[in-house]
């Protein structure tokens, strides 16, 4: 079976991934912006008129392209499988948060990553908040937290989230008046279509076939001390740093940072949220794209609430800003944090009880 | 001879990996059969298991995969 599981081919799709981040900057994106799911998910908010920021407003083709290119992809390997029914109430919320985190910040891990490799400061002080998230996160996987098992599900469910992306992909391109497109600001940085969607769709086989998750990379190291994930993001790292600095989109600082803001500790304690609310998730917002591709309903309802946490983050002027954080956005960090602390421990508790990974191994007679 | 089965049906990744795992630390050595649904979960439990020392076969059952873990 072809299986891309080598350490090569998830460096490949690192540096694929960092390319195309830098090509899609160059064709129009906003700075430092070639990806950032968050950004991309609440733009899409936005075209649909759950909230209206007038500034970040626009159908997304790379989102269309990441679920419809792991969804191909899936379907391919014969790994497309339509699963669901562990706590999506819960993966909901999560994705909430998870949005709620990274707009505090102003970008999903992969963004954290790609403002990074700008040269920006400011990802480097949400960087050690991500790995507290997670690690914490890794803590209660320890302790035995779990969701409970997903269980195959008719298969008319699987299909609703590669559905939704192409129904989004056609208003996309007929453009009809109720779907709002930004005139400035971040949402009226656009790549042409055509280099968005395709690119979508080459990281989406990637991403399908390595599993590539920014959370994972972090988790693995700190639960397994496994780097294999954890050199995709590397790879990343390095192939976008080389394209900034060749084409001079290299500026190291705090402060004049395209898209962002200087407030360190909400940087660090939003991002913080993002990876704790990963963990528990299990996977990334970019992660949650590729396995709605592949058919997890999970994942699809963790896509809603990414989708629902964006029209709470700027209906409620919680979203930061270039500006900064509002005050509003900072109760909420701490309420938030609160939230996902008290969810895994839940979480642990419910893994004692139900699933305890020592009761789960049985003995059975073979003789 | 006792083989543990570890039934992963259902979890998602890292849960099936931690399940193993702890199966294999407390087993130290012999035979473990996991169960896993997913292609995920059988290539992190095979990686895993691997990096600890154990020698991997794998069998697709219907939907599933089973896991023979020797060491």
């Amino acid at each position: 079976m072809f299986c891309l599981q080598e350490k090569g081919y998830i460096i490949a799709a690192g540096a694929v991934l960092g390319i195309l981040s830098i090509a899609l900057v160059l064709s129009g994106n906003p700075a430092n912006m070639g990806y950032c799911i968050a950004c991309f998910l609440r733009d899409i908010a936005g075209g649909l008129g759950l909230h209206r920021a007038a500034v970040v407003q626009y159908l997304r083709p790379e989102i269309m392209g990441l679920v419809l290119g792991a969804f191909v992809t899936a379907l391919a390997f014969r790994e497309f499988k339509s699963t669901g029914g562990s706590s999506a109430v819960i993966r909901f919320f999560l994705g909430t948060f998870m949005m709620m985190g990274a707009l505090v910040f102003l970008g999903c891990p992969l963004r954290m990553i790609l403002r990074l490799s700008g040269g920006d400061l400011n990802a480097l002080v949400a960087l050690p908040g991500y790995v507290l998230g997670i690690w914490v996160g890794v803590r209660f996987l320890n302790m035995g937290y779990t969701l409970g098992p997903a269980v195959d599900q008719p298969k008319a469910n699987s299909y609703f989230g590669p559905l939704l992306a192409a129904g989004l992909l056609i208003l996309l391109l007929a453009a009809p008046a109720f779907i709002f497109f930004s005139a400035e600001g971040p949402g009226a940085a656009r790549a042409p279509v055509a280099l968005a969607l395709g690119s979508g769709l080459l990281v989406g086989f990637f991403a399908q076939r390595t599993r590539f998750c920014t959370m994972g990379s972090f988790r693995d190291v700190l639960l397994f001390r496994d780097f294999h994930l954890f050199s995709g993001i590397a790879a990343l790292f390095v192939v976008a740093l080389a394209g900034n600095l060749l084409f001079g989109s290299f500026t190291l600082g705090l402060t004049s940072q395209p898209v962002a803001h200087t407030e360190s500790i909400w940087n660090f304690l939003g991002m913080g949220i993002v990876g704790l609310a990963a963990v528990l998730a299990g996977g990334c917002p970019m992660r949650q794209l590729i396995l709605t591709g592949e058919g997890n309903t999970d994942a699809a309802v963790t896509v809603f609430g990414l989708v629902f946490g964006a029209a709470v983050m700027h209906n409620f002027g919680w979203a930061a800003s270039p500006a900064g954080v509002s005050l509003g956005g900072k109760y909420m960090v701490v309420v938030v944090w609160l939230l996902l602390l008290g969810l895994g421990m839940a979480g642990s508790l419910y893994g004692k009880k139900t699933t305890s990974f020592i009761g789960k191994v049985k003995s059975i007679n073979a003789g | 001879m006792d083989i543990k089965v570890v039934d992963c049906r259902g979890y998602s990744c890292p849960e099936p990996v931690i399940m193993a795992r702890n199966a294999m630390m407390a087993a130290g050595k012999g035979e473990i059969q996991v169960q896993v649904s997913t292609a995920v979960a059988r290539d992190n439990v095979t990686r895993a298991a691997r990096g600890l020392g154990w020698a991997v076969s794998t069998e697709e059952t219907g939907e599933d995969f089973v896991l023979n873990l020797t060491r």
